[in-house]
């Protein structure tokens, strides 16, 4: 009797193990965190680009809109790609975008700006990739929606493209 | 038989003590970020690596270190922005309890099958 | 191009192959004649075919025939030749021909080597390695041909990733596979054991020989690869529990584990069940691993790259083995007499009995550590990652009874003992206790553990020597590997305590003073070679005692695929190595650089050489006492 039982959990825990590895399979092994977790906009001071003084995330939030903060870099392939769907955002009323120019040299990225056109309404510096992390970032370019209630609700890495344009409207309305 | 096993216990028991030794802010600051994952880099802890996010994760290691922030704090820190993925330690919490205690329950497992098979025939 | 067609063709006759031994073997199963001498014939052209198959795509990486898919994926004309031929295994299709040449290869010897054995033990040997062999040809001939032809023909490769073009990792897959895959023959002849009921002394003593093999060769192979890692990856580390070198770590636990239960075995007939099970979980060991590994399901630096679909096939293979193994030995298997099981505490039995409880503590925190992030993920869709701190926590401890386990067991006879040379015993001890207190005293915080840990090796340390050095060399085989084991973990312990190690940026022409010397960035030179640029840069170290040496670490461009690389310069004496590597700083004109100074490190891998010294030297022993 006792033989029995033990084959029989031997089989229990073999099927059990076949079916883990076995969906396991199916999942992605790489990794991106996770995008679900509905946080508040970090507390920071940054500098700004075109005043070149400093200014904190309650003055730069201020409004009662939707933000939309994309973090840039002049040197970043994938951002000059999903530049013109900035632009196109910019214009509508509900929502403001914040430029995080990511380790990028000044005068380049003014250059990028005067040849690409500005989409946003205020571009903080981060030379150090600090304020990145402060937003959970750890790649350029990624994109955070901010509703009014000052909450992350979605994050995009890598560049957008039209159909999350389409999400984002839909977000603001 | 007794003497070897209370020496067996008295020298786990030390093995577990290393577990808690301190240190200095450098050596601190090294274990850290040797803890740390690079997320852009294949394999790489964030001491290793010369990436972009590698040298931003060391700043900011760097500056919460000087802050007077622990060790437990920084790591729930970049838990936070960036999931358990990012530290190599895997906490001891709900979700690791069987990862940490397994080993050890079939360690005694195996010790009690030795001990009955060898007291058995020792009758 | 021809190359290809035989290579493909020498495939398909391999598999034919083994449908017709196997036939022949059962029919030859009943009858009481000796052997069918046919069955060692076939055997033997099976290896052929392998050998050819396996040829012909070393030729077409030789040549560079892109017609050949595989050849394409992993090679480019301007590589150099050696790393032509070593890349025709440093891809999945290809080391998967290195698997079949094991398999067949250690039938085909099996059979050559145990004529003495019964016939019924051996068909069955052959019959159980043919279904693995059977397996893997209709893997590779679904899932990973490696003669797929391309149309129209590339005119260049995409080339081998430059950290695989190496020395110590060219030969690493084969010395590995030897040993991983060898112990296939030991899985095989197992369970035919099992099924004929001639798992016994004399059982024993036949198959330790095979043990001996696949260890030695597993232990070499893992060392190769922890050179390549630290002479290649350019951080100064040798380990990683990276999951591919786990997945080679498994096998060689539980290979430990049987090596010495088969010393019990072939004294006295005990434990007998737990050898079996020892010898199929070795095997299974090996198969889960290619699994992990070549599967996708891990994410590795190691791993190769991959599609589910081959996950699925060697997932189904692998339980199909499992439920096959498992079943013969609960169908077969029977209990042994009850006496020559009794096993009193002071005795060399007991002492093994506690090996392997170590040896399967280790495996299962290596083994969950592995594997359970991958069963959290899919439980709770949760991603954790296990790293090295979880594996040193887990195992480092340990260590300290297991060497003490490790010096006393040997000192104890077989059946049951008393501890001879209590005295002896005691003084060691407390001499290895004071010694090491005063060695680090002041070289480390953590005062009591390593006192702890370094005195438990020394004491396995001298009384290995001792029994070198007094005793007659009746065990001396034994003795070589445990004093290489003492020489590792003494050799990794000071290692780790007394690395040091520089982090710097530096420019050219510029000096850098710390407290033990100098380090002057004299001047940088660009190189060309055959399938990449360097910029070689040196460097002159001063330390306190105004000598200096030279380092010259490169930054490597790669042409197909473009990669850079950094290159260590090591420079390595018996005391200590100096490891020096560079780095670019994006859009900066100074120079990243890492200097370590790490003293014993060649020590590690002497002593992994004399723990394999000592399985080789019970191979030879063997044939001499005959």
């Amino acid at each position: 009797m006792k033989n029995k039982f033990n084959i029989f959990i031997i089989i229990v825990f073999l099927s059990f193990c076949f079916v883990v590895f076995f969906k396991g399979l199916n999942h992605s092994n790489t990794y991106t965190p996770k995008n679900n977790n509905k946080k508040n906009i970090p507390i920071f001071e940054a500098k700004d680009f075109n005043s070149n003084t400093f200014t904190n995330s309650e003055k730069i939030f201020e409004k009662d809109v939707f933000y939309i903060v994309n973090i840039w870099a002049s040197w970043c392939v994938p951002c000059r790609t999903e530049h013109p769907l900035l632009m196109k955002l910019s214009k509508n009323q509900l929502v403001k975008l914040i430029g995080i120019n990511y380790r990028d040299n000044q005068t380049n990225a003014k250059k990028f700006i005067n040849e690409f056109g500005n989409p946003y309404s205020q571009i903080l510096i981060d030379n150090d990739g600090i304020l990145s992390v402060e937003f959970g970032a750890y790649g350029v370019p990624e994109t955070f929606i901010i509703n009014k209630d000052k909450i992350i609700i979605k994050k995009f890495i890598g560049p957008i493209n039209q159909e999350i344009v389409e999400k984002i409207k839909l977000i603001i309305k | 038989m007794k003497i070897l096993k209370i020496f067996m216990i008295v020298f786990l028991f030390i093995g577990f003590s290393y577990l808690k030794a301190g240190e200095k802010n450098d050596e601190l600051k090294s274990k850290i970020l040797k803890n740390i994952r690079c997320l852009i880099c294949q394999g790489q802890s964030v001491y290793d690596s010369e990436s972009d996010f590698a040298s931003s994760i060391k700043l900011i290691v760097d500056r919460k270190i000087n802050e007077g922030l622990k060790e437990k704090k920084i790591y729930e820190f970049l838990t936070g922005k960036y999931g358990d993925w990012i530290i190599y330690d895997p906490k001891l919490n709900i979700k690791t309890y069987i990862l940490w205690l397994l080993p050890l329950f079939l360690f005694l497992f195996g010790g009690v099958i030795i001990y009955k098979k060898i007291y058995k025939n020792e009758k | 191009m021809l190359a290809n067609q035989i290579g493909y063709y020498s495939l398909i006759l391999g598999l034919l192959l083994s449908v017709l031994l196997c036939g022949i073997s059962i029919k030859d199963f009943n009858n009481n004649k000796h052997i069918n001498q046919n069955i060692l014939s076939l055997s033997f052209l099976q290896l052929v075919f392998v050998i050819v198959s396996f040829l012909s795509l070393i030729i077409s990486f030789i040549n560079s025939d892109f017609s050949n898919e595989t050849v394409f994926n992993n090679s480019h004309t301007t590589k150099p030749l050696f790393y032509k031929i070593s890349g025709t295994w440093g891809n999945h299709e290809g080391s998967l021909l290195l698997w079949l040449l094991v398999l067949t290869l250690f039938i085909f010897l099996f059979l050559i080597k145990s004529r003495e054995q019964p016939k019924k033990y051996r068909i069955l040997t052959l019959l159980f390695q043919q279904i693995i062999i059977i397996g893997f040809f209709l893997f590779i001939l679904m899932t990973s041909n490696p003669f797929n032809y391309l149309f129209p023909i590339p005119n260049e490769g995409l080339g081998l990733n430059p950290i695989l073009q190496d020395p110590a990792l060219a030969i690493h897959p084969p010395i590995l596979y030897l040993g991983y895959v060898g112990t296939s023959i030991i899985f095989s002849s197992s369970l035919a054991a099992v099924m004929q009921s001639y798992v016994s002394k004399q059982w024993g003593q036949h198959i330790k020989k095979w043990v001996l093999v696949s260890w030695i060769f597993l232990t070499i192979g893992i060392m190769l690869g922890s050179i390549w890692a630290y002479y290649e990856l350019g951080w100064g580390g040798f380990w990683f529990w990276d999951p591919v070198e786990n997945v080679s770590l498994m096998p060689w636990l539980t290979l430990t584990a049987l090596l010495h239960c088969i010393v019990v075995l072939e004294r006295r007939a005990a434990l007998t069940s737990w050898v079996v099970i020892l010898s199929i979980t070795t095997f299974t060991l090996s198969m889960c691993g290619t699994f992990l590994v070549r599967s996708g399901i891990l994410n590795s630096v190691h791993t190769f790259a991959n599609d589910p679909t081959r996950g699925i096939f060697i997932l189904i293979f692998l339980f199909i083995l499992i439920v096959l193994s498992l079943g013969i030995f609960f169908i077969f298997h029977k209990e042994n007499n009850k006496r020559s099981n009794n096993f009193f505490w002071l005795s060399r039995e007991t002492s093994i009995l506690i090996n392997n409880w170590f040896m399967m503590y280790f495996l299962s925190v290596v083994l969950i550590g592995t594997v359970y992030p991958i069963f959290l993920d899919v439980i709770s869709s949760e991603k954790i990652s296990v790293g090295p701190p979880f594996y040193q926590k887990l195992i480092v401890p340990f260590l300290i009874p297991f060497l003490l386990f490790m010096s006393l067991g040997p000192q104890l006879k077989w059946i049951k003992s008393k501890i001879e040379n209590k005295n002896s015993l005691i003084i060691i001890f407390i001499v290895s206790i004071m010694l090491t207190f005063f060695i680090i005293k002041n070289l480390t915080t953590d005062l009591l553990f390593y006192t702890v840990l370094i005195s438990a090796a020394l004491f396995l340390f001298f009384t290995t020597l001792k029994e070198l050095f007094i005793k007659k060399f009746n065990n001396i085989s034994q003795t070589v590997s445990h004093f290489g084991f003492s020489l590792l973990i003494l050799s990794i312990l000071f290692n780790s305590i007394l690395s040091s190690e520089i982090i710097t940026n530096i420019k050219i022409g510029e000096k850098y003073d710390y407290n033990k010397g100098e380090i002057f960035f004299k001047k940088i030179e660009e190189r060309k070679e055959s399938n990449f640029n360097s910029i070689i840069a040196y460097f002159e170290i001063k330390d306190k005692n105004e000598k200096i040496i030279e380092l010259k670490p490169e930054i490597r461009i790669y042409n197909q695929p473009i990669i850079i690389t950094s290159e260590a310069d090591i420079r390595t004496t018996l005391l200590e190595d100096k490891f020096l590597v560079m780095n670019l700083v994006k859009g900066k004109e100074y120079f990243n650089i890492r200097y370590q100074v790490k003293p014993f490190m060649v020590w590690i891998w002497i002593s992994v050489l004399l723990l394999s010294l000592g399985g080789l030297m019970s191979l030879f022993k063997k044939k001499n006492e005959k």
